[in-house]
């Protein structure tokens, strides 16, 4: 079993806090005032969920933060989350034309999270539930794609029941963003507005394809929004060694107790080199690893964690061993002691580009724990014996428009449809099957 | 090349520059006129003297903020000097002697009572002071007691006192106007026929700086209630350069001016000293910044005049006054259109929506995929071309690119539509980018000819009626 970290809770509350502390009035107000108020803003065409961006911060900059919060949940009911994880350097604050005209955008994450948070220690509610239409809706997986579906479906009156493997609501959001960014009573309280609609929420309850029958047949609809499982394995020697973990659960730790009780190496390897891995490596170091090592098979180049993450893993002094690949996990009496490499020279550029091992460069990397963070797995099992389903490559094929699937009265959205997105893909698409439901519902 | 000569001359009150302050809280007291000295002011208005110290109420100003920017307008309910008529004398007269090539100019307001007026002008010209302004401006208090603008809005009384003032003064006697009236050029005409050697404007603005949304008390407020403020600042530029112009231009008036209202820049002192002020006075912008500001006036002045070549301020004191004229007489065959240079434009869509729902319809949007758009741009620079202001702000991260102002997959293209343009301004006014929307001239299908030409001419039948522009 690998140790409980060495720091302090006060060193770990230091290094866990946010990541950007929250801008006070003053700060929010003159930030506001760089906004230039476009129209047919690229910032709001950037964002996923199409938040009127240049209105909310207006109000913003007119003192009306509480109007601010209301634009932006009319939109975004995770507004708060998404201000705080959004990875806004590639959406709105990449389309910010003030990158062009003061050669930095518009703070419009943190600005957002003025005002949600506004909302937030206010306790303010926009939105109420739409006159009872007498239809039922499943939803099964309680992230943020389902539970953005089952807040539009409960605006627009249709009952609607979530049914969710865990014990608490949220998904990913709730378990998975690293915790500077997102705290889990953070979470737990952003969901609160969406299940005091009258949301009823079935925890401890995974569907699998016989339950699945049996909604379809009880509900008018369902909406399979189940995210993604654990990382990929590597099916390699020694996987199963105590000091090799997986991602997920290296993260759910800082979520699911007192940071304290997580556990961590000295001596930290990841693998893989998205953002996943750069938060893994990143928390790694912040709970008192002595070193992190982040191994990738490809380059700097090709790597698909955002350019703000790989500078935040750098900051955090996490070392990057470029175009290695994994041989087998080193086992000493049982325990983890080291990762076997070998050196690969890559064929071209890109993330199509392929590798080729070179020859006699094996060398081990010592380390005494080992976390494995490539792709998310699909769990899209309970939907085998579905029928009119088209599953390519693992992947859940949908009407873009409606979220419809081939199956009549089966939707879907968010994390299953694709690689693993952020959650502010996973709150449109929620929302896009909503409409969609609604439609086929009327 | 020399420096240029900033000396000023005004009504024969001669300063080192054109730049002095603005009768008001900064020349309360020869502490600070002294400090103003220093930090190279020209001249001063000293506070208005009368006969007994006033009371003054506490709040007493109130303030407009713009988006963010800070005292964008100013108002005050403050009286004249709260000091008493000897002590404020004994300082002026230690004043002078200390700077003897500055101008010490006191402002003046009395009961209207002509012994009253012949009693102040004598002992405050004992002081040895170079001239006397006559407040005939402050809108608020002391016009209740027929001061003031109670003066300042009637032609008779301001000619009146200022003929009783010349009875006695030896000195150069300024009458500072009040903008509170429908015509100034009455009050001014009135006051030179009194004997003015000058005149001062503009005094402030009758105002309510707003109300407070929490308490509901006007602002500013003494315990609740408010009254009727006097406004100044950077806000109120345009109104008086429209008082001056109109001033210097009447051919009735021919004393110089001495301008005043919202100058904080030195572009504002020099758009006054082109529409006809041949000095300058400054009182808000001293009051927020302090009087370091004189060293950006002066620097500013100077170095406009080496670039345009003026050695003197009379090389261009009043050099716009007769640009400024009827409207009938503007030339309705002059035409110009709206240019968006595509390579600066950033995307904003601020012209798109100002010239839609506000002006006439004439700028055209256009969705461009953006592959489109930056297949455009990288074209372009492998041509060798100035990479556009877009290309530079083209960024990948994670294996996404990403441009500024493009959004959903598309960058919208905003051209205007030169057949509809009026050539109005409002989309260059808006622009956020520096030089980014160019008004060109064009030729127009209209001869050249003003308005009252057209009329002769169109009665006589050798021109037909213009045709009204084309609406959506
Ligand atoms: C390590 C990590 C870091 C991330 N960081 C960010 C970030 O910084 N910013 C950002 O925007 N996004 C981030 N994401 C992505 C984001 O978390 C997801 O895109 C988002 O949570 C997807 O929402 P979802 O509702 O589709 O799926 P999930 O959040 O995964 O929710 C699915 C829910 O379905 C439940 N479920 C699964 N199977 C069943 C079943 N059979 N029956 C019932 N319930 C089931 C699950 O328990 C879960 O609660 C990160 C993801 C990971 C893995
Ligand atoms: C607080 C305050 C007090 C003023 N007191 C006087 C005064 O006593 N006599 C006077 O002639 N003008 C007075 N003024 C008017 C100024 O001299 C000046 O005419 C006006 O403020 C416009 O100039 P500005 O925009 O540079 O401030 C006062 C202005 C302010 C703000
Ligand atoms: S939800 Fe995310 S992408 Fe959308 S505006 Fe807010 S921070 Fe930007
Ligand atoms: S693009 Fe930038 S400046 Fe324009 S509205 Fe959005 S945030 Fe404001
Ligand atoms: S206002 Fe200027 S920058 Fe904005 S779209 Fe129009 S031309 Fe371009």
């Amino acid at each position: 079993m690998t140790d409980k970290t060495r720091l302090s809770a006060d060193q770990l509350a230091h290094n866990f806090a946010d990541l950007h502390p929250a801008y006070d009035r003053d700060e929010a107000v003159v930030e506001a005032s760089r906004c230039l108020y476009c129209y047919d803003a690229p910032c709001t065409r950037a964002c996923p969920t199409h938040i009127d961006v240049p209105r909310f911060i207006r109000q913003i900059q007119h003192d009306n933060p509480m109007g601010a919060a209301e634009t932006i949940f009319a939109e975004n009911i995770f507004g708060g989350s998404c201000a705080r994880a959004c990875p806004t350097e590639v959406l709105c604050e990449g389309a910010c034309v003030d990158r062009t005209l003061l050669k930095e955008p518009v703070r419009i994450g943190r600005l957002q999270r003025y005002a949600t948070d506004h909302a937030m220690e206010n306790d303010l509610r926009f939105f109420e539930p739409g006159p009872d239409t007498g239809k039922r809706v499943a939803i099964i997986g309680a992230g943020p794609a389902g539970l953005a579906c089952a807040h539009e479906l409960r605006k627009a009156g249709h009952a609607v029941t979530v049914y969710e493997a865990r014990d608490v609501p949220g998904g990913l959001n709730t378990l998975g963003i690293a915790a500077y960014k997102i705290t889990t009573e953070f979470a737990l309280q952003e969901v609160q507005p969406i299940l005091e609609m009258g949301v009823d929420i079935r925890y401890d309850t995974p569907v699998d394809g016989v339950m699945l029958e049996t909604l379809r047949r009880d509900y008018d609809a369902v909406f399979v929004g189940v995210g993604l499982g654990e990382t990929a394995r590597l099916g390699i020697e020694g996987e199963d060694l105590d000091g090799v973990w997986e991602a997920l659960d290296f993260i759910f730790q800082t979520h699911t107790g007192s940071l304290s009780e997580c556990r961590v190496g000295r001596n930290v390897v990841v693998i893989g080199a998205g953002n996943t891995a750069i938060d893994v490596a990143t928390e790694a170091a912040r709970l008192g690893a002595e070193q992190v090592t982040i191994v990738y098979r490809r380059t700097a180049h090709e790597m698909s964690a955002f350019a703000y993450e790989y500078e935040l893993a750098k900051a955090d002094a996490v070392q990057f061993l470029w175009q290695v690949q994994p041989l087998r996990f080193v086992g000493e009496n049982g325990r983890l002691a080291g990762l076997a490499l070998q050196r690969v020279q890559q064929n071209g550029n890109g993330r199509t580009a392929t590798v080729t091992p070179l020859e006699g460069s094996d060398f081990d990397l010592p380390c005494d724990m080992a976390i494995k963070a490539l792709g998310q797995t699909s769990l899209l099992d309970l939907l085998t014996n579905v029928d009119g389903l088209s599953v390519e490559n693992g992947r859940l094929q949908i009407d873009a428009q409606t979220g419809a699937t081939g199956a009549p009265g089966v939707f879907s959205g968010g994390d299953c449809l694709s690689k693993g997105a952020e959650i502010v893909d996973a709150v449109q698409e929620g929302k896009i099957a909503a409409a969609g439901i609604n439609d086929y519902l009327s | 090349m020399k420096k240029p000569n900033l000396a000023a001359e005004l009504c024969g009150i001669a300063s080192p520059n054109p730049f002095w302050l603005a009768s008001g809280p900064p020349t309360n007291s020869a502490y600070q006129v002294r400090r103003a000295f220093e930090a190279g002011w020209g001249g001063v208005v000293w506070k208005t003297l009368g006969h007994e110290p006033i009371v003054n109420v506490s709040s007493r100003y109130g303030a407009i903020d713009y988006d963010g920017r800070k005292v964008v307008g100013l108002n005050n309910i403050e009286l004249i000097t709260d000091r008493t008529l000897e002590e404020n004398l004994r300082e002026i007269r230690e004043v002078k002697r200390e700077f003897p090539d500055h101008a010490v100019v006191v402002s003046l307001m009395v009961e209207s009572n002509r012994e009253a007026w012949h009693d102040i002008v004598k002992q405050t010209e004992d002081t040895g002071c170079d001239g006397l302004e006559l407040n005939f401006g402050c809108p608020h208090g002391m016009s209740e007691r027929g001061m003031g603008s109670a003066v300042g809005q009637v032609p008779e009384y301001a000619k009146m006192i200022t003929e009783w003032v010349k009875e006695v003064a030896q000195t150069p006697v300024l009458v500072k106007l009040t903008p509170n009236v429908t015509d100034v050029r009455r009050i001014g005409r009135a006051a030179a026929e009194g004997g003015a050697d000058g005149l001062s404007l503009i005094n402030t603005i009758n105002s309510i700086m707003g109300v407070d949304l929490d308490t509901l008390h006007p602002q500013p407020h003494v315990a609740g209630r408010g009254s009727h403020g006097g406004y100044c600042g950077p806000a109120v530029k345009p109104i008086a350069l429209n008082m001056v112009q109109e001033i210097a231009a009447d051919p009735a008036i021919s004393v110089p001016i001495s301008g005043i209202g919202g100058i904080q820049a030195w572009q504002d002192a020099i758009e006054f000293m082109l529409l006809g002020a041949g000095n300058v006075q400054v009182c808000t912008a001293v009051m927020h910044y302090g009087f370091r500001i004189v060293e950006h006036l002066i620097s500013g002045l100077e170095g406009w005049m080496r670039e345009k070549s003026f050695a003197q301020l009379s090389d261009f004191v009043g050099h716009t006054v007769h640009a400024v004229g009827d409207w009938a007489d503007l030339d309705l065959g002059y035409k110009v259109i709206a240019e968006i240079d595509q390579n600066t434009c950033i995307h904003c869509g601020l012209c798109y929506i100002a010239c839609e729902d506000g002006a006439h319809q004439s700028i055209r949007k256009t969705e461009v995929p953006e592959a489109e758009f930056i297949a455009e741009l990288e074209a372009l620079s492998a041509n060798g071309a100035p990479p556009k202001t877009a290309a530079s702000t083209l960024q990948v991260s994670g294996g996404t690119r990403v441009l500024a102002g493009a959004g959903a997959g598309i960058v919208n293209r905003y051209e205007i539509k030169q057949e509809s343009c009026v050539g109005c301004n409002l989309c260059s006014l808006v622009c956020p980018v520096n030089d980014c929307i160019s008004m060109i001239e064009v030729p127009s299908s209209i001869p050249s000819m003003s308005w009252r030409e057209y009329k002769d001419r169109l009665e006589r039948g050798e021109v037909e009626p213009i045709e009204p522009p084309a609406h959506v």
